[in-house]
């Protein structure tokens, strides 16, 4: 009672700060519309630019799944249905393409001063995109049954299937290991993930040629192939949503998963005190002797419409930046890996953050990289089941990179 | 009728018609005959929160807004969306052809082609499920005709339930029960002994479980109509051909069948439509990675990934609708006919 009283007393105090501290965000009209994807982190940003609202200043937010297919059109008209938007990195080169979101370099001048230099998302000299927080896909496991078997935490993708077959030798598990292997958008992740530990450009420099199909390509096929090797037989119809329930009921021992579920996965819900005090989350292994982990680095952010007016920008700006203030970050450390002032790593992000210091590669920021993780999504499957060989694989992955990519105008 | 009145009664059909029908498809044809415009890319500058700066190639927007607003339809390709790898393939039939020492490896390198892997399933589909859907419509119709009367009305909303069910959660249902981690998955595993059994990873399961899933969800519809029309056969028909001594396996064979003919040639035109379209239980099932249709592969043009390839969906769906017309040409072309040989 008394602490509920404590709590309830703070939170007061919170409100009372907060409403002071906002009282508009420093501008006093405007509209702001924000558009993004849908999970909580966001959700708390959102929340946070949204309580700048007042008398002549209007702050809504879309927050939905399906951002992805009403970002482009929405933006496109004039005025843009939505002057603020969140984006994850391979978001940012198409809208960047077609010229839809705006330079910030004044905006941050102005109304910036809070933000760290590693924030600001530079191309071609201007400011673009202010990222707050990043995700990487990362190594989780289960300490417990590793210490069963007399297995050390595994630093490479090698050690880990020597793990696995460890496990599978004591008769712990038959599928200990899990990756987010859906055919399409989630197995290209993995290849691309794994690919970047092997530290080889995937297009030849300077073109948007492909340039998968060599050695690093062949090693990155026959890794994936061993690891789903002890992965569940559905394993092509694994999503985030499935390894997270998987690894909740304790049937993995070893999985490679978004750092951002980490929270869910620890928290008291879906799972039993067994599994959650037991799963450790460490950097992403390394591949092939390589020194790199095998992993991308996402980064979400915001930018700003280009069509929409320099009034409704700078408020957009303001309370985009209010809703990144490191008081948010304080009330919501655990929901992600802030990249804001104020953030105090936990053991729900260790992974990430043991990815980013490990030296892991940013996703490729090229605007020819969703046509390849669409190729790569598409034809990654045939050599899995064992139809065809890693090099058929790799050039039809090619092929079909460059039939798209001919259509899309990259390739001539 | 005079041709100016029957002109003026279909005139508002025909103005829906070509507004809603004809104007899409012939937009969708024009959008497949063209590819977007070239992309002027330059090198520059990047900075990211992860590992500093870094010279990356980027799209010079204005230069490339300048081509699309030059060209707003894109740059035109003629037919080359749909000879090109991911449509009719022309360059690697051929050179399959050429290359490939036996049947087989021809057969595999068309297999390899995302175009004819779905087309072949596509057809698969609509050949096995159509004449089951048929069939069992017409067993259930006649079983539920046979029925007292105070459990036909149970039977009959029984019997419907799998066409009640959206197709997309129908599958997803299903996809859950026979997951290896399932109810049906787990139990089959068992069954057989073997943890590595999964209905949802063999090529050959996967596709035996679709076209049963197809089954399932259509027979009610075939069902229902044949229960409509088993009313409408004429009781003095049935009773002189059991006078004359006809078995009941005679009597339907010889009076009911040919009574329903019209309402089986009905069933079966939409059947095939119906199925040449298949795509829910393919994404339901999460399938994809043994099963693709040519509706599939449509979506995923333009919902699959990061971009969206308009001008390839398009070739995709104007090829389908080739597709369908073929399909239909024979039962059309015997609806004509039965038409005109009536007496008037």
């Amino acid at each position: 009672m008394k602490q509920t009283m404590k709590t309830s007393l703070y939170a007061g105090a919170l409100v009372l700060l907060g409403s002071v501290a906002h009282a508009g965000c420093g501008v006093t009209s405007g509209n702001v519309n924000i558009l993004g994807n849908d999970f909580p982190a966001l959700q708390a940003v959102a929340d946070e630019a949204i309580a700048c609202a007042h008398d002549g200043m209007k702050v809504e937010a879309n927050l939905t799944t399906e951002h992805r297919e009403i970002m482009s059109p929405a933006l496109t008209a004039n005025p843009a249905e939505y002057n603020a938007v969140f984006i994850a990195n391979s978001q940012l080169m198409p809208l960047l393409a077609k010229g839809l979101i705006r330079p910030l370099d004044d905006l941050v001048a102005k109304h910036g001063q809070n933000l760290a230099p590693n924030q600001l998302i530079r191309v071609d000299g201007k400011i673009v995109s202010v990222a707050f927080m990043a995700n990487a896909q990362h190594l989780f496991y289960r300490k417990d049954i590793l210490d069963q078997v007399g297995a050390r935490p595994p630093e490479s993708y090698e050690d880990v299937l020597a793990v696995a077959e460890k496990i599978r030798a004591a008769g712990k598990m038959e599928h200990p290991v899990a990756l987010n292997t859906k055919v399409g958008w989630n197995l290209a992740e993995e290849f691309i993930n794994m690919y970047l530990g092997h530290d080889t450009p995937m297009f030849k420099a300077g073109t948007a040629e492909p340039a998968i199909n060599n050695d690093a390509g062949v090693s990155t096929l026959n890794t994936l192939k061993a690891l789903t090797g002890y992965s569940n037989p559905d394993y092509l119809t694994f999503d985030s949503n499935t390894t997270q329930a998987l690894w909740e009921s304790g049937d993995l021992a070893l999985a490679t998963m978004w750092g951002s579920r980490g929270t869910a996965i620890l928290d008291d819900e879906g799972s039993n005190a067994a599994v959650v005090s037991s799963t450790i989350q460490s950097g992403a292994p390394t591949v092939a002797g390589g020194s790199k982990p095998a992993t991308s680095l996402w980064w979400n952010g915001f930018s700003i419409a280009t069509n929409t007016s320099d009034e409704d920008a700078e408020a957009a700006f303001v309370a985009m930046v209010n809703g990144i203030s490191t008081d948010m970050v304080k009330a919501n450390n655990d929901k992600a890996a802030w990249l804001i002032e104020g953030y105090e790593p936990n053991v729900a992000t260790a992974g990430i953050v043991a990815s980013m210091e490990a030296g892991a590669s940013p996703y490729p920021m090229l605007p020819y990289m969703g046509v390849m993780h669409t190729a790569l999504g598409g034809e990654l499957v045939d050599f899995l089941q064992g139809n065809e060989s890693a090099k058929q694989t790799l050039s039809d992955i090619e092929a079909a990179y460059t039939t798209a990519a001919r259509e899309k105008g990259f390739l001539e | 009728m005079p041709d100016k009145a029957f002109f003026s009664f279909m005139a508002p059909s025909l103005l829906a018609m070509i507004l809603f029908i004809a104007l899409p498809i012939g937009s969708v044809f024009l959008q497949s005959l063209f590819v977007e415009h070239s992309q002027v890319m330059k090198t520059v500058e990047t900075c990211s929160p992860f590992g500093g700066c870094t010279d990356e190639t980027i799209v010079d927007a204005e230069a490339t807004q300048a081509l699309a607003q030059a060209q707003p339809l894109g740059r035109f390709n003629g037919l080359g969306t749909y000879t090109d790898r991911n449509h009719l393939a022309f360059d690697d039939l051929g050179r399959a052809r050429r290359e490939a020492d036996t049947f087989g490896e021809f057969l595999s390198a068309i297999m390899n082609l995302r175009f004819y892997r779905a087309l072949v399933f596509t057809i698969a589909f609509t050949a096995i499920v159509t004449p089951f859907v048929l069939a069992l419509g017409l067993v259930i119709a006649l079983a539920v005709n046979m029925l007292p009367r105070m459990t036909k009305g149970p039977a009959i909303f029984v019997s419907l339930l799998p066409m009640i069910v959206t197709p997309l959660v129908g599958s997803l249902i299903l996809a859950w029960i026979v997951d290896a981690e399932g109810i049906l998955g787990a139990t089959l595993q068992t069954l057989f002994k073997d943890p590595d059994l999964s209905l949802k990873a063999s090529p050959t399961l996967t596709w035996i479980m679709l076209f049963i899933y197809g089954i399932w969800h259509a027979t009610p519809f075939s069902f229902i109509v044949f229960y409509a029309g088993l009313q409408t056969v004429p009781r003095d028909t049935l009773e002189a051909a059991m006078i004359d001594g006809a078995s009941r396996a005679q009597r339907i064979r010889y009076v009911v069948v040919p009574h329903l003919m019209p309402l089986v040639t009905f069933v079966l035109l939409i059947q095939l439509m119906d199925n040449f379209r298949v795509f829910e239980p393919i994404v339901g099932f999460s399938a994809d990675a043994n099963a693709t249709s040519l509706s599939w592969i449509i979506y995923n043009d333009l919902r699959g990934g990061e971009t969206t390839l308009f001008g390839s969906a398009a070739a995709t769906s104007f090829l389908t609708l080739v597709g369908v017309i073929i399909l239909l040409i024979p039962v059309l072309i015997r609806t004509w006919r039965d038409h005109n040989s009536k007496p008037a």
